[in-house]
C-alpha cells in the first residue's frame, strides 16, 4: 500500500512539473519532449488506478501520433516562436482576473454545500466485475456489439475528416514527375537497357533517348 | 458474456441507405475524377429521394434500435422530411454554381449527402453519444464546404472561422453531457429523463443543479447551432463567405436539424426541468428576434441580411418552444418548414444575381429588376413579403401559429416583442421590394437564370403564395410529431 501511494506521489508531481514545463520551455522542440513526459507518466497513473487499456492507449496514440506529429510541425516549419509570444504578457492581467473569478466561484459553489461532490449511487451501469474480465476485452465485448452504432457513425467522422483534408490542400502542380506505377512495372529491359559499344578512350559518345 | 441479439436494422433503414450508397458515391468520384461531379449531384438527390421514400414508408409508431440510442417516430419523421427536402433542392439550385465558380469538384455532391446524413442521425438521436457523433458528422462536412472554394479569401475565412468557434460549441456540449452523465449516471435520454423524474426534479437537491449545469452548457451549444443570440455571431461571416450554394444549405437543412435536436433535448430528457430551461428559451428568443431586426437594418450585402434575418426567424421559432406546450411546439414546426421553403427561394433569387458572368450581391444591385426581369422580382417579392410576416403569404401563418401558442400560455410579452420585432423587420423586407419595383434600374443580370434556378423558383414560390390554400399536410404532421413529444 505504502509502495503505491509513492509510486502515485512520484507520477503525479512529475506529471505536474512536466505539465508546467511544456509551457514554461522556451524552445518548442523541448515542450513537445516534456509532453511526451508528461503522458508516460500519466499513463503510470492509469496503471495504477487498474486501467491498463487507457495507459496503453495513451502511449500509442498521443506519444506515438500527436507528440511525434507535433515534432515534425516543430521541426519542419520554421516559426518563430519568441515572435508568437511577443504580445503574449499584455494578456496576462485580464486572463488573471478572469481566472480569479472563475476560482472565486467554484470555491463558493463548493463551500456552500450546493455541489455534493459525493454524488450518489448512480454509476456502475452492468460493470463486470474487475477480476474476471480485463479492460480490454470488456472494451471489446461491448464496443463491437452494443456501440457497434457509435462506432460505425465515428469511422464516418474519420472518413469526412479524411475527405476534408484531401478537398483542402490536394492541388495538382505542374511540373511535378509523378510516381505512374503502372508504367514502371510495364517497362522491362528491353526499353529500359541499352547497350552501347564504347571504344576507351572516347567520352560522351552515347545519348539516352 | 451476455447473448447479443442483433439490433432492429429496418427502423433505421433511410440512414444505412445513405451510409452506404455515399461510399459508393465516393468510389465513382475517385475513379471517374471531376467530370462525374454532375452525374454525382443527380445521384445524391435520387439517394436522398429514395430516403425520402423510405422515412415516409417507414413505421410511424414509436420505435427504438441500436440499444436504445436510435429512435424514430413521427417528429423524426416530420424532421427528417425536412432535412432531404432542403439538402436535395440546395443541391439542385446549386448545380449552375458549382459548374461556373471553379467548384466543379466530385467531393461536393458527397460532402453533402455525408452532412444530410450526419442530420440524420442528430434528429434521430436518442442518447447524449449519438446526438454527439451525428452533431459531429454534421459540423465537419459543413466546416469543409464552408471553405471548399479554397482561393477564395473570404470561403477560407468562413471555413475557418466556423471552424474554430463550431470546436468550441462542441466542447461546450461534450462538457454539458458529461455532467449530465455524471449526476445521472446515463447517457440515453430515456434513462436520463426517467432519473431526473425520480428526485433529480427537485431543484434543491445537489444533483438537480448538477444536472442543471450540464443543460445550460448542452442548451448553450445548441443554440450555438441554431444560431441564436447570443451564440450568432459566426453567422453573418460564415454566410458572407461561404460560396452562396453553401450558404443555402446552411440556412435550410442544418438549422432544422439542430433545431430538432434542441426540441428533443429540452422536451425529452429534460422535460421535468421545464421551468428551468424555459427563462434561457425565453430570453434568447427575444434576444435573437430583436437582433434579427435591428442588425439588419444597416446591412448591404443581401447574404449577410439574409444571416441576419435567420437569426430573427429562429428567435420568432423559439417563441414556440418557449411555451412548453404541444401548441407551441407544433408552432415550431410549422414556422421551420416554412422557413425552409422560403429561405431556399430567396436563395434561388441571390444565385440568379449574375452580372456579365458575375455574382454580385449587393441589395443596389437589384435596383430596377422589376423591368429587366419581371419573373425573379416578382418571385423575390412573395419571399420578401412572407418573411415580413403579411398575409396571406406562408410566412405570416408561421408567426401565427407560435404566436397564438405564446398567448395561450399568457406570454403576452413574449408575442408582444414578437410582433414589435417583426414590424422593424418588415422595413428591410419591404426596402428590398422598394428598391427592385421604385429605384432605377441599373445594369440586367444575366439571362437565363437556368432550368434548374426557375423551376426551384416556382415551386418554392407557388408553396409560399398558396400555402393558405392547402396547408393540411404540413399541419397533421406538424401535430402528430409535436404531439409525440408530449405523452
Amino acid at each position: 500500500m505504502i509502495i503505491e501511494t509513492i509510486v502515485f506521489y512520484v507520477l503525479a508531481v512529475v506529471t505536474v512539473a512536466a505539465g508546467v514545463m511544456v509551457i514554461a520551455a522556451r524552445n518548442p522542440v523541448q515542450s513537445v519532449l516534456f509532453l511526451i513526459l508528461a503522458f508516460f507518466n500519466s499513463a503510470g497513473l492509469f496503471v495504477l488506478m487498474g486501467a491498463e487499456f487507457l495507459a496503453m492507449i495513451l502511449v500509442i496514440v498521443y506519444v506515438g501520433a500527436v507528440a511525434v506529429l507535433f515534432l515534425f510541425v516543430v521541426m519542419m516549419l520554421n516559426i518563430n516562436y519568441s515572435e508568437l509570444r511577443a504580445g503574449f504578457l499584455q494578456y496576462l492581467p485580464l486572463g488573471a482576473i478572469v481566472g480569479a473569478i472563475l476560482l472565486a466561484e467554484l470555491i463558493l459553489v463548493f463551500a456552500t454545500g450546493a455541489i455534493d461532490i459525493h454524488v450518489p449511487e448512480v454509476v456502475a451501469v452492468a460493470t463486470p466485475p474487475a477480476d474476471e474480465v480485463s479492460n480490454t476485452r470488456a472494451l471489446g465485448n461491448i464496443l463491437y456489439t452494443r456501440y457497434a452504432y457509435l462506432f460505425q457513425g465515428a469511422g464516418f467522422i474519420l472518413l469526412v475528416a479524411m475527405v476534408g483534408a484531401i478537398v483542402l490542400t490536394h492541388r495538382r502542380r505542374v511540373g511535378v514527375r509523378r510516381q505512374k506505377i503502372a508504367d514502371q512495372v510495364a517497362r522491362d529491359s528491353k526499353t529500359a537497357v541499352v547497350l552501347k559499344d564504347i571504344k576507351p578512350g572516347e567520352e560522351g559518345s552515347w545519348k539516352s533517348d | 458474456m451476455a447473448e447479443f441479439t442483433a439490433p432492429d436494422y429496418l427502423t433505421a433503414l433511410p440512414e444505412i441507405f445513405l451510409a452506404a450508397i455515399s461510399l459508393i458515391f465516393l468510389m465513382i468520384g475517385v475513379f471517374a475524377g471531376n467530370r462525374s461531379t454532375k452525374l454525382l449531384t443527380w445521384l445524391c438527390v435520387a439517394a436522398m429521394s429514395a430516403a425520402f421514400i423510405m422515412v415516409l414508408a417507414g413505421s410511424h409508431s414509436y420505435s427504438t434500435t441500436f440499444f436504445g440510442m436510435f429512435v424514430s417516430d413521427s417528429f423524426s419523421i416530420f424532421m427528417k422530411c425536412l432535412v432531404l427536402i432542403g439538402a436535395a433542392v440546395t443541391l439542385i439550385m446549386g448545380m449552375g454554381f458549382v459548374k461556373r465558380e471553379n467548384m466543379n469538384r466530385f467531393e461536393f455532391p458527397v460532402l453533402i449527402l455525408f452532412a444530410t446524413l450526419g442530420m440524420l442521425l442528430m434528429i434521430s438521436a436518442n442518447d447524449l453519444i449519438a446526438l454527439y457523433v451525428g452533431l459531429e458528422l454534421q459540423s465537419l462536412s459543413l466546416y469543409i464546404v464552408a471553405a471548399f472554394r479554397r482561393e477564395s479569401l473570404r470561403s477560407s475565412e468562413a471555413g475557418l472561422k466556423y471552424f474554430v468557434l463550431g470546436a468550441l460549441s462542441s466542447g461546450l456540449l461534450l462538457y454539458g453531457c458529461s455532467m449530465v452523465y455524471g449526476f445521472t449516471g446515463f447517457t440515453g435520454f430515456d434513462e436520463i429523463a426517467a432519473a431526473i423524474g425520480h428526485g433529480g426534479g427537485d431543484t434543491h437537491s445537489a444533483t438537480a443543479i448538477g444536472i442543471l449545469i450540464g443543460l445550460v452548457f448542452i442548451t448553450a451549444a445548441l443554440a450555438f447551432k441554431v444560431s441564436a443570440v447570443p451564440f450568432h455571431m459566426w453567422t453573418p461571416d460564415v454566410y458572407e463567405g461561404a460560396p452562396t450554394p453553401v450558404t443555402a444549405f446552411f440556412a435550410a437543412a442544418p438549422k432544422i436539424a439542430a433545431m430538432a435536436l434542441l426540441l428533443r433535448v429540452l422536451l425529452g430528457p429534460f422535460h421535468e426541468l421545464l421551468v428551468q430551461w424555459d427563462q434561457i428559451i425565453v430570453f434568447i428568443s427575444i434576444a435573437s428576434m430583436a437582433l434579427g431586426a435591428f442588425a439588419a437594418i444597416g446591412q448591404s450585402n443581401i447574404k449577410r441580411l439574409i444571416a441576419y434575418s435567420s437569426i430573427g426567424h429562429i428567435g420568432y421559432a423559439l417563441v414556440g418552444l418557449a411555451a412548453g406546450t404541444p401548441e407551441g411546439v407544433r408552432g415550431v414546426l410549422i414556422y421551420l418548414a416554412i422557413y425552409m421553403v422560403m429561405s431556399l427561394g430567396t436563395f434561388a433569387c441571390i444565385l440568379a444575381m449574375r452580372r456579365r458572368g458575375q455574382m454580385v450581391e449587393k441589395i443596389e444591385d437589384l435596383a430596377g429588376l422589376s423591368k429587366s426581369n419581371p419573373p425573379v422580382a416578382l418571385a423575390l417579392a412573395i419571399f420578401m413579403f412572407s418573411m415580413a410576416g403579411i398575409p396571406p403569404m406562408a410566412g405570416f401563418f408561421g408567426k401565427l401559429y407560435v404566436f397564438l401558442a405564446a398567448i395561450e400560455e399568457g406570454m403576452y410579452g413574449l408575442a408582444i416583442i414578437g410582433v414589435l420585432t417583426s414590424a422593424v423587420g418588415a422595413y428591410y423586407y419591404i426596402r428590398i421590394v422598394k428598391v427592385m419595383y421604385f429605384d432605377k434600374p441599373v445594369e440586367s443580370f444575366d439571362k437565363p437564370i437556368g432550368m434548374e434556378l426557375s423551376s426551384v423558383l416556382v415551386g418554392t414560390g407557388v408553396v409560399t403564395l398558396f400555402f393558405f390554400a392547402y396547408p393540411t399536410p404540413v399541419l397533421e404532421g406538424a401535430q402528430a410529431a409535436a404531439a409525440l413529444l408530449f405523452p
